[in-house]
């Protein structure tokens, strides 16, 4: 079994930026193979759904649209689903930042006073750690989606948005059930095997008992939308209905950006997420909920609105395509890099290709890590090309490398001196032929090898695995030059 | 037609029989095509590292040197990515008109090869002469920034005696990625050796791209092998002919 993040902090912040952690991701040969299997998996499906709907470019552009309107104008949709949602009897609060919306929930859960709450599977609850404060206050948050269940119960951390166990196969969760499910709960039955149907209904059984038992349930949601103030989440399995209907008690911690203008835009959306995610055409559960419901589901109906960073990435022109992201994840499962190393390599919440541009614009680039993860990428651009919402992932990445070097200029690391020499080579294209008459001189030197061995570092990075070539004996200016053009 | 060679830095100083391929089959196809002697670098090193404000003036060199002509082929996909969708939002950076006005009189010239090849002087058959068995690695920026799509193989199936063989999973990054092939040295070796086990189960002879980048990482993991495979870019197989085979 892959060795859980024991040695790292509860915050990802602590962690070693992302060349380091790449480097022992790529080393763990059973988590790469489980990588390489699901992402190819869920690649193909999604690309064969996409592929049958002919308008796909259109719903792209449309999802595109949506949004920037909805970031356009945030803070009238926002006072416009807060209006809604209080004439329905939800009540809403606002957070500024993580602490603030932890204090809010908390604050909640303990007027009900039970010490523990399930909870419905939530990106924007594990942005701001809401478990980790709920527990250090002494109330178990239970995660009822399996694939969270696997990683709570693994003491793990997600590696994916939308199938956080990703790198963790069969023979592993079984393990995992056998060892931890007692410890709080319903054990998983003796003579389990890791058939999936066997491991599926262990965690079934384990749940159900905390769906029946628990007041309070938490939640994120897909989606706010405004003129009618209903909250909209999307998922595979039920346990997340059951949390949405169960409990007396419901509290849904979302992002500010998750809003959509109107019930009919839900229309684009629904058609774009689950074919984008899961590859499938429709989403098996979509729940909705309108404030409470006399004598049916929660009484009690909670709704944080967490900025947290999300107003500072909205002020940027370019950057705020980035609060677009529906959190499908196929930039995830198409990206090479991602595919390799996994999600715990990002150091970041939102890992992949969307979590190397969103963490360092929520977070700032203060960070070795924020610093590392514009970098986490080759630009191949096929992010880009799957986003149903078209954010142009590669150009945020340039833009946010550039933001990481004009925060260090005048810090004259060798990377700084070496490019500034490089770009004065350049200027001028008699200082380039100069420089290129000691590379051919090289070329000569070196007589008939054809690559060069070892080189001693920075050149290491790239000799330790390639050959380098040896350049040539002379360079295409100077053949140009020597020939008269070609023409000699 | 006034055409000019961006021959790029990294051809120019490392790859120099690129170019002068390019030059040739130009010829052949009755195109002057001139090499102005100012040009160097189109920035992308830099811009895609994040020394944005060291690509400016390269920008700036690159619209002085090429803006008096109707067309600039490139050899490589990659540089003319950088031209035709980086240099706005380095423009934009700088502040200058001027730089703005000339990137968007200059970009929409500047062509990889194949695009200028097929969409400009619309031909496919270059009369070319190539047989070896071969497979084409599409690469990232020519493929999904600048959309060629199959011009690269429109042009290689018209090649006689070639024996074109596809490549699985052919448009999946390679890893070189510029600067990454450095920073992020082990997932791009990671991802380069996925490349070249695909390639050597296609027992091609040669891989062909449009960018020498790509191919230095490619080759020089093939080279670390010591599988025999060639690296060659497009060029040099459309330049390739029954009294010069390459």
């Amino acid at each position: 079994m892959s060795a859980p993040l024991a040695k790292t902090t509860p915050t990802f912040v602590g962690m070693p930026k992302f060349p380091a952690m790449a480097k022992d991701a790529l080393a763990n040969t059973q988590q790469r193979r489980n990588l390489l299997h699901a992402t190819h998996t869920i690649r193909a499906k999604r690309a064969s759904v996409v592929e049958e709907v002919p308008q796909w470019e259109a719903l792209r552009l449309n999802g595109a649209d949506v949004k920037d309107e909805v970031l356009a104008n945030l803070d009238s949709y926002l006072l416009q689903f807060e209006e809604k949602l209080t004439e329905r009897g939800a009540t809403v609060h606002w957070a500024r930042d993580a602490e603030e919306a932890n204090r809010i929930v908390l604050d909640l859960v303990r007027a009900e006073g039970v010490d523990e709450v399930v909870k419905v599977k939530s990106m924007a609850t594990q942005e701001i750690e809401l478990n980790e404060a709920l527990e250090a206050a002494g109330i178990h948050a239970w995660e009822t989606d399996l694939a969270e269940l696997i990683i709570q119960l693994g003491h793990d951390r997600p590696s994916h948005i939308l199938v956080p166990a990703i790198h963790r196969g069969r023979a592993e969760i079984r393990q995992i059930f056998r060892q931890e499910m007692g410890k709080v709960g319903r054990p998983a039955p003796e003579d389990m095997t890791d058939a999936p149907r066997e491991l599926a209904e262990a965690a079934r059984l384990h749940l159900r008992e905390k769906f029946l038992r628990a007041k309070v349930a938490i939640s994120g949601a897909n989606f706010a939308i405004a003129d009618t103030g209903t909250l909209v989440v999307l998922e595979s399995e039920g346990n997340g209905r059951m949390c949405l209907t169960l409990p007396e008690t419901l509290i849904s911690v979302v992002g500010i950006e998750k809003v959509l203008p109107t019930w009919e835009d839900l229309g684009t959306f629904m058609q774009l997420l689950p074919r984008s995610s899961t590859g499938e055409r429709m989403n098996p559960y979509t729940t909705m909920w309108t404030g409470p419901a006399e004598g049916d589901g929660p009484q009690n109906v909670h709704v944080v609105l967490i900025d947290n960073g999300r107003t500072r990435v909205l002020a940027d022109e370019v950057g705020r395509q980035t609060l677009r992201c529906i959190r499908c994840s196929a930039c995830l499962n198409v990206c090479p890099v991602y595919e390799r190393v996994g999600g715990h390599a990002y150091g970041s919440v939102y890992p992949g290709p969307i979590g190397a541009v969103l963490t360092p614009q929520l977070r700032g680039t203060s960070s070795a890590i924020d610093q590392s993860l514009p970098y986490a990428s080759s630009l191949c651009g096929a992010c880009f090309e799957v986003c149903p919402v078209r954010i142009d992932i590669p150009r945020l990445l340039v833009k946010l490398r550039t933001q990481v070097v004009d925060e260090h200029r005048g810090h004259n690391s060798v990377e700084s001196r070496t490019m500034q020499a490089a770009a004065w080579m350049f200027a001028d294209s008699r200082r380039l032929a100069k420089a290129q008459k000691a590379s051919t001189l090289g070329g000569k030197l070196l007589g008939r090898r054809t690559a060069l061995g070892a080189l001693p570092w920075p050149a290491s990075s790239w000799s330790s695995a390639r050959d380098v070539p040896v350049p040539p004996k002379e360079t295409f200016r100077q053949w140009w030059d020597r020939t008269g053009g070609g023409q000699a | 037609m006034r055409v000019a060679l961006f021959a790029t830095c990294f051809n120019d100083t490392m790859w120099p029989e690129t170019p002068k391929a390019t030059v040739r089959l130009l010829r052949r196809l009755g195109v002057d095509v001139e090499f102005p002697s100012k040009q160097t670098c189109c920035g992308q090193m830099f811009t895609n590292t994040g020394y944005a404000d060291e690509a400016i003036p390269l920008a700036r060199k690159f619209v002085d040197v090429f803006e008096g002509y109707d067309a600039v082929v490139s050899v490589s996909g990659s540089c003319t990515g950088s031209v035709r969708e980086q240099y706005a939002d380095l423009a934009a950076r700088s502040g200058d008109a001027a730089l703005a006005d000339g990137v968007a009189k200059v970009a929409p010239k500047t062509y990889e090869l194949s695009e200028f090849l097929v969409d400009v002087l619309g031909v496919t058959d270059v009369g070319a002469y190539f047989p070896h068995r071969v497979t084409y690695h599409p690469t990232c920026h020519s493929l999904r920034m600048l959309k060629v799509g199959d011009k690269p193989l429109q042009l290689l199936r018209q090649v006689r005696g070639i024996d074109l063989v596809e490549l699985p999973a052919a448009d999946e990054c390679c890893g070189f990625g510029g600067t990454f092939a450095m920073k992020n040295a082990d997932v791009s070796v990671a991802m380069g050796s996925d490349k070249v086990r695909r390639i050597r189960d296609t027992e091609a002879e040669v891989v062909v791209a449009g960018d020498n980048s790509c191919l230095a990482h490619i080759g020089g993991l093939l080279g670390r092998l010591r599988s025999g495979v060639r690296t060659l870019h497009l060029a040099e197989i459309l330049a390739s002919t029954d009294g010069d085979v390459l």
